[in-house]
């Protein structure tokens, strides 16, 4: 288990409202929230393993499965969808073979939508990993998943396509 | 010496400017004390993004869409030699404030309260901060005001909650007060949900400390010990900048125990949020720092009476706090002059959509939407018809372009049936389909609903099930006295903020376009040529290079043609599933 989020456990001393950034970090250092790291929590802090869940499956932003490389997220605010957010969803359901929430079966790609990631002057937008991809089309974000395919089969190490 | 300084918002970061600040860097490495090199947060020119400004002495000049490339150049030309690069100017600001250049529109018509610093200084150093004012308030309001008259000056100001429903600031920091307990709270509602709204994201990554310096002012004025800054996780440069501006106030001795040497303690810490638009509610935001799910609870007890951890606690969000430091530096009587009779002061706004000038503005309240849209927007991209404008995102409404010269405050907007909301604009044209947008935005506050109470939870649901089907061409007689039905009963019987205004986009919409919900329903028509199932889809012979991906991919067989010669769709077949459009690499297919 990695060392911060033990740390944070041993640290633990009752105050209350720690629920939150103990799943917060162990999804820092998992990707996920996995089984073991409800069990650890619950015997530590002492809260039930089903309010846990309860709080866990409340939140967006916490997994219960791990997750890709790479994850895509679809913004899907306001701007973005009025500028054709959800064409360039289906683009890439269509060219990963993958439905929203789900990853590729090499592990490489995540597909999210996220609510807004507040670039709306670039829309429609589409985050892979940490770069921001703007004023996609259809057949740009083909291209550019393509891309990443590809250099990930040569095993190059530049991540960023700009 | 002349200074360049990068634009380092996350609007100006996603648009490139990381690349443009280390190709600075790595001129300035090689040409050592040539110029200083420094950050900035957000001027609100997003669609000029990356920026990058030379500043000799008062005066600036900005360029926009700063290349790596015309970032060596604006050194060798203007650091170097003083040659500015009129090409790239966006605008030039000189010593008394004067804007000139090709977008200095953008700027003149603004009244900067609350950014009052965004763009301006590095969010990153406490001493910037100083320089322009910063916690001269703090000092008045903790050596030469009692807290009583903190509230009063508030209260003249005629300020009220930026968080979307008006409430007179000073007011609610009156309950506060009177509440009588040890321990108090202050909050700030950093948890920016609506789709399409990043004001209080750019304050709190352009201006960190007006919001720190806002909260210790309540502190004082209620008597609270202890802050939380609710944000979202996904703000991590505002938590990142939060942190720095906290840790550097500490420093100074502005925040923590015996604040300058005045006898006062109060500190702040920092609370990410998980994701959960309901939690902009206050009484879920509670129970989300409390370390629970984020429901909402009856009201009363209120949270100036029973709040945070059952304590009195006040909460204000983002751009109210940040508006604070210069009421009390610069007096009530001040602040009055700007804006209406009830709605005083300014108001921060992100202008986004099918607009020219994408980004964020402070007007003055009473400005009309018009003057928003075009003489601060620059009008409608691609010189399409201005169709109307989408204000408060989820739990707003669609106001129509020809009752445009409404005025932006807390009287004008609700009169329309949409709200102030917290600031988000998107601006609409004649392609946007009405009835689309209410499903979107239902679509989300379907989502979002934390399902405690039973009409919001499935009364939503309804409202979306029969929203998509109209939008299908399956809507059936009697569709939209249903929808105005269940709209009604939800606003009646839902707890809290999410439930008591998701139907407004539909019912905003329904009042003023439902001629196009009846062209769906009726005519199986959409007029904005926008939903899939409603339209024609023909293929572009200029642009088709007749590769035949469509035609493979075509789950009916309605598009043919020979390889290499451009292909056509047989639009009788066709079954509207999208795949063509998504699947061609060239934009061939268009639809009608």
């Amino acid at each position: 288990m990695s060392e911060e989020f033990t740390s944070r456990l041993w640290r633990y001393d009752g105050t209350p409202g720690e629920l939150i950034p103990l799943l917060q970090s162990a999804q820092d250092h998992f990707g996920y929230i996995p089984r073991r790291a409800i069990s650890y929590i619950s015997t530590v802090t002492g809260i039930a393993e089903s309010e846990i869940y309860g709080v866990i499956t409340f939140y967006n932003q916490f997994r219960l499965k791990p997750i890709g490389k790479f994850i895509i997220r679809v913004c899907n605010g306001t701007a973005c969808h009025v500028s054709g957010a959800n064409m360039l969803k289906e683009t890439i359901q269509d060219e990963l073979g993958i439905e929203e929430n789900e990853t590729t079966d090499d592990g490489l790609f995540t597909l999210n939508t996220v609510a807004c990631l507040g670039c709306c002057s670039l829309a429609p937008v589409v985050m892979i990993g940490e770069e921001t991809y703007g004023k996609q089309t259809p057949a740009s974000i083909r291209k550019i998943l393509r891309e990443y395919r590809r250099r990930e089969e040569k095993g190059s190490k530049k991540k960023s396509l700009r | 010496m002349k200074k360049a300084i990068v634009g380092m918002g996350t609007c100006g970061l996603s648009a490139g400017a990381q690349g443009t600040y280390d190709k600075l860097e790595e001129i300035l490495s090689n040409n050592e004390n040539s110029f200083e090199l420094s950050i900035t947060g957000c001027i609100g020119m997003c669609y000029m993004e990356p920026l990058v400004e030379v500043r000799e002495g008062e005066d600036r000049v900005i360029y926009g869409k700063v290349t790596p490339s015309i970032a060596e150049k604006i050194f060798s030309e203007h650091i170097l030699n003083g040659r500015i690069l009129e090409e790239n100017v966006v605008c030039r600001i000189d010593g008394n404030g004067e804007v000139t250049g090709p977008e200095a529109d953008f700027l003149n018509l603004q009244s900067r309260i609350v950014l009052r610093n965004c763009g301006v200084i590095n969010p990153e150093i406490i001493e910037e901060y100083e320089a322009r004012g910063g916690y001269k308030g703090l000092r008045k309001a903790l050596f030469e005001m009692k807290p009583d008259e903190i509230i009063e000056e508030v209260k003249n100001s005629g300020l009220r909650g930026r968080g979307g429903a008006g409430f007179p600031t000073g007011l609610k920091w009156s309950f506060a007060a009177k509440s009588n307990s040890e321990i108090k709270y202050v909050v700030c509602n950093a948890d920016e949900g609506d789709p399409g709204a990043f004001m209080d994201r750019s304050v709190l990554e352009g201006d960190p400390h007006s919001v720190l310096e806002g909260m210790i002012i309540c502190a004082r004025a209620i008597g609270a010990s202890h802050g939380y800054i609710y944000c979202r996780a996904e703000y991590p440069l505002a938590i990142k900048r939060l942190n720095i501006s906290i840790e550097a106030a500490r420093e100074k001795g502005y925040l923590g125990e015996n604040i300058l040497n005045s006898g006062f303690d109060f500190d702040i810490s920092i609370k990410q949020g998980a994701g959960a638009f309901v939690c902009g509610e206050e009484t879920a935001l509670f129970a989300s720092i409390e370390g629970r799910r984020g429901m909402p609870h009856i009201r009363p007890p209120f949270p100036a009476e029973k709040g945070l951890w059952q304590k009195p606690t006040n909460n204000n969000n983002v751009e109210t706090y940040a508006n604070i430091p210069w009421i009390i530096s610069n007096g009530a009587e001040e602040y009055a002059r700007y804006g209406t009779e009830k709605s005083r002061g300014t108001k921060v706004f992100s202008l986004a959509g099918k607009v020219k000038r994408s980004g964020l503005a402070e007007v003055e309240m009473g400005t009309t939407i018009r003057d928003l849209v075009f003489k601060i927007g620059g009008g409608i991209k691609g010189g399409r018809e201005f169709k109307a404008v989408q204000m408060g995102g989820p739990s707003g409404g669609t106001i129509p372009s020809e009752i445009s010269d409404t005025m932006v405050d807390f009287e004008s907007i609700p009169a329309t049936g949409a709200i102030m909301g917290s600031g988000g604009v998107i601006v609409l044209d004649d392609t946007s389909c009405m009835v689309e947008m209410a499903r979107f935005f239902l679509e989300f506050t379907q989502k979002e609903s934390c399902g405690k109470c039973t009409f919001c939870r499935i009364g939503t649901l309804r409202m979306l099930e029969t929203l998509t089907r109209i939008t299908k061409g399956e809507g059936e007689e009697g569709d939209l006295e249903k929808l105005e039905l269940w709209g009604k009963r939800i606003k009646e019987t839902s707890l809290c903020g999410l439930g008591q205004t998701a139907p407004n986009p539909v019912l905003t919409t329904l009042r003023y376009y439902r001629d196009e919900y009846e062209a769906h329903i009726k005519e199986k028509r959409c007029p904005a040529h926008s939903c899939i199932a409603l339209v024609d889809f023909h293929i572009d012979p200029e642009k088709c290079t007749g590769c035949s991906i469509c035609a493979k991919n075509c789950p009916v067989n309605a598009i043919s043609g020979e390889p290499k010669k451009p292909y056509t769709i047989d639009n009788s077949v066709c079954v509207r599933c999208g795949k063509c459009i998504t699947s061609c690499r060239f934009g061939a297919i268009y639809k009608v």
